[in-house]
């Protein structure tokens, strides 16, 4: 980014770079480097842990709403100060370690899952001027950052020679495997009509807008909305979120690979959980929904950050709105819908957006002929695979109880 | 279609979050230790006595130290030691009471048997249901100190059951009455006939009370009765 354009943005816009710039001006060259670095990192932790934080507090009082209760509202206002209540609670509790546990193995799991998720973190564009680590493949970064997290899982299931917990954590490793494909699939067409793994250089590509209005981000082309979608709900998966949440389902597993987990490395877990849930969202953000970029050209003024903050929560949202109404599936349904109907959609999905690249020069007449196609490519193998995967499966007649 | 149950699923869980704002028959939660619900009229969990006064309650329990709910509670948690003297009932009538009566609500399991087994009506199910204790013994056994109520109490927790009992209550009080007065003339006619009629012995006149031989002998015809149906559908076939 030259110094032109910097100076041409609003001072909303540039505020977070000249606060650090006014705390770390005065340093020699190397160590303003480290410095900024230093608190890239502290802000990051504190922004995201406090999203942490209240993101649980939120998912309660939504999960209450929509059961129609209110939800935790003794601590503070409103309950306000519930997650800290929590965390109290959680650094309190008496942390168990197995005897016939390995206790290394024991204790780096949980650390290893938090620092791989916080990781993932570092290279998400959260604002015109807000890349903590710009790297030219941090799309490759991101994702080598987040399957790590599967390694921890399977620590964490092995380190406590627990059967139930080795059981769960193999079925959570299959899950994460299984679902990593139709993920990364999923980035594929966006990355080949970019033309690069740079997560800003991504964001840079959906800038624009037709008439003012429709944003040229990747959701609103029909290979984007598909590719959204089995991003969305491979990120599901991948984080372990209802209804993909077997591997610490209660009612069959004690609690998965968290069995032998207490006190803070349990709350850790969780942590590890929600920074992989955000982390998720928001390269969902960047690769799909235009990334810091306004939806209208008019709302520009609103800066860039605040824009990815909206788009983030509202994919937030959407995971406790859908952890609120889906049931949790059974393994091999799960394993059937990863294999048999997500990654042939992805796969198809490179098709679709191989056509949308060639047909980039169609004439302004063929356009509509353009879209239809492109609709069709993705809206007929839907339909098949939708229909194929559901076959057998009548709906089912409830004799006894009432519908 | 793959997924539209997916999103009629969205929408009806969108539907319950919003109305959980503005529609109250869906947001039906009260904040208890501030708020509280008004508990049914049949709510029940613990028994307690009856006592008619209020000022002397020791002095007007209606328990008459029968022991029937101790023997009917099935988790036996009633203990009833019966006084050695008497004591005048409600009626004026001298009746024993219990010295001691315990009930061990740790065991209690809010089943009402002593309420349905009571024939005095002295032992009724409670509303209270705040009883939590620091200690499982003492406290949760309750003597007959804690579990005398006044009837006034009764009337407050549930008014329609407790005026049916005042109401059956008054009505065998009056019974009673009348039949005392009647059993008065009776024997006041009796002693003037008897004072008349000195010289011839009177005939022995059947019982006020029906006797148990008598009481059998009504009762037989009706337990022979379907036998005697019976047979009669055999003679007919």
């Amino acid at each position: 980014m030259s110094a032109g354009v910097f100076e041409m943005d609003s001072w909303l816009e540039r505020l977070p770079i000249t606060a650090r710039d006014l705390l770390t001006g005065y340093l020699p060259d190397p160590w303003r480097w480290i410095a900024q670095s230093v608190i890239a990192i502290v802000v990051i932790l504190g922004v995201f842990g406090t999203l942490f934080a209240f993101l649980t507090l939120a998912e309660r009082k939504i999960l209450g709403r929509i059961q129609n209760r209110p939800g935790p509202n003794r601590v503070g206002w409103a309950g306000i100060l519930q997650p800290f209540a929590d965390a109290i609670k959680m650094l309190t509790k008496e942390d168990i370690v197995p005897r016939t546990a390995d206790p290394v193995l024991h204790y780096l799991a949980p650390v290893a899952l938090v620092s791989f998720s916080l990781l993932s973190l570092a290279v998400i564009p959260y604002g015109r001027h807000l890349v903590p680590l710009d790297l030219d493949s941090g799309v490759l970064y991101f994702f080598a950052a987040s399957a790590s997290s599967e390694l921890s899982v399977f620590m964490a299931g092995w380190a406590g020679r627990n059967k139930y917990a080795l059981l769960a954590a193999m079925r959570a490793l299959a899950q994460l495997i299984s679902y990593e494909l139709p993920l990364l699939l999923s980035v594929v067409p966006v990355v080949m009509i970019a033309g690069t793994l740079s997560p800003s250089g991504i964001v840079a590509a959906q800038s624009g807008w037709r008439i003012g209005i429709i944003p040229h981000w990747n959701i609103v082309t029909p290979w984007g909305f598909a590719g959204f979608a089995i991003f969305m709900v491979a990120a599901l998966a991948e984080a372990n979120r209802s209804p993909f949440d077997l591997p610490e389902a209660e009612s069959e597993l004690i609690a998965g690979h968290l069995t032998e987990y207490s006190g803070f490395k349990y709350a850790l877990f969780f942590m590890a959980e929600y920074f992989a849930m955000i982390a998720l969202s928001g390269m969902a953000v960047t690769l799909f929904l235009g990334g810091w970029q306004a939806p209208f050209e008019v709302l520009q003024f609103i800066p860039s950050y605040a824009w990815f903050a909206i788009k983030l929560l509202a994919l937030l949202l959407g995971f406790i709105w859908i952890r609120a109404t889906l049931p949790r599936l059974r393994i091999d349904q799960l394993m059937r819908l990863a294999w048999k109907f997500m990654v042939p959609l992805a796969l198809i999905n490179l098709v679709t957006v191989a056509f949308w690249h060639l047909s980039a020069g169609w004439a302004t007449g063929a356009q509509p002929l353009r879209w239809a196609l492109a609709l069709a490519l993705v809206a007929v193998p839907f339909v098949l695979i939708g229909r194929r995967l559901t076959s057998g499966l009548a709906p089912r007649i409830y004799r006894y109880a009432a519908p | 279609m793959l997924g539209t149950g997916i999103l009629k699923g969205l929408a009806v869980t969108a539907r319950n979050l919003t109305g959980s704002f503005h529609d109250p028959a869906r947001f039906t939660t009260t904040q208890y230790p501030e708020e509280r619900t008004v508990l049914p009229d049949n709510y029940r969990n613990f028994p307690f006595l009856v006592s008619d006064d209020e000022k002397d309650p020791m002095g007007t329990l209606r328990c008459v130290a029968c022991q029937i709910c101790e023997k009917e509670c099935p988790p036996q948690c009633i203990y009833i030691e019966k006084s050695k003297d008497k004591k005048p009932d409600a009626n004026g009538k001298m009746q024993i009471y219990p010295a001691i009566f315990d009930i061990d609500i740790s065991v209690c399991m809010s089943c009402q048997i002593c309420v349905e087994v009571c024939p005095f009506e002295a032992i009724k199910m409670d509303h209270e249901f705040e009883i939590a204790t620091s200690n499982r013994f003492n406290p949760l056994l309750l003597n007959r100190e804690q579990l005398a109520k006044p009837n006034t109490y009764f009337h407050r927790i549930r008014p329609t059951e407790a005026a049916e009992v005042d109401a059956r209550l008054d009505a065998e009080r009056k019974a009673a009455e009348e039949k005392a007065a009647a059993a008065a003339a009776a024997a006041a006619a009796k002693a003037s006939q008897a004072a008349a009629a000195a010289k011839a012995p009177p005939p022995a006149a059947p019982a006020k009370v029906p006797s148990p031989a008598t009481l059998e002998a009504q009762a037989k015809p009706a337990a022979e009765r379907p036998d005697s149906s019976a047979g009669g559908i055999k003679t007919q076939a």
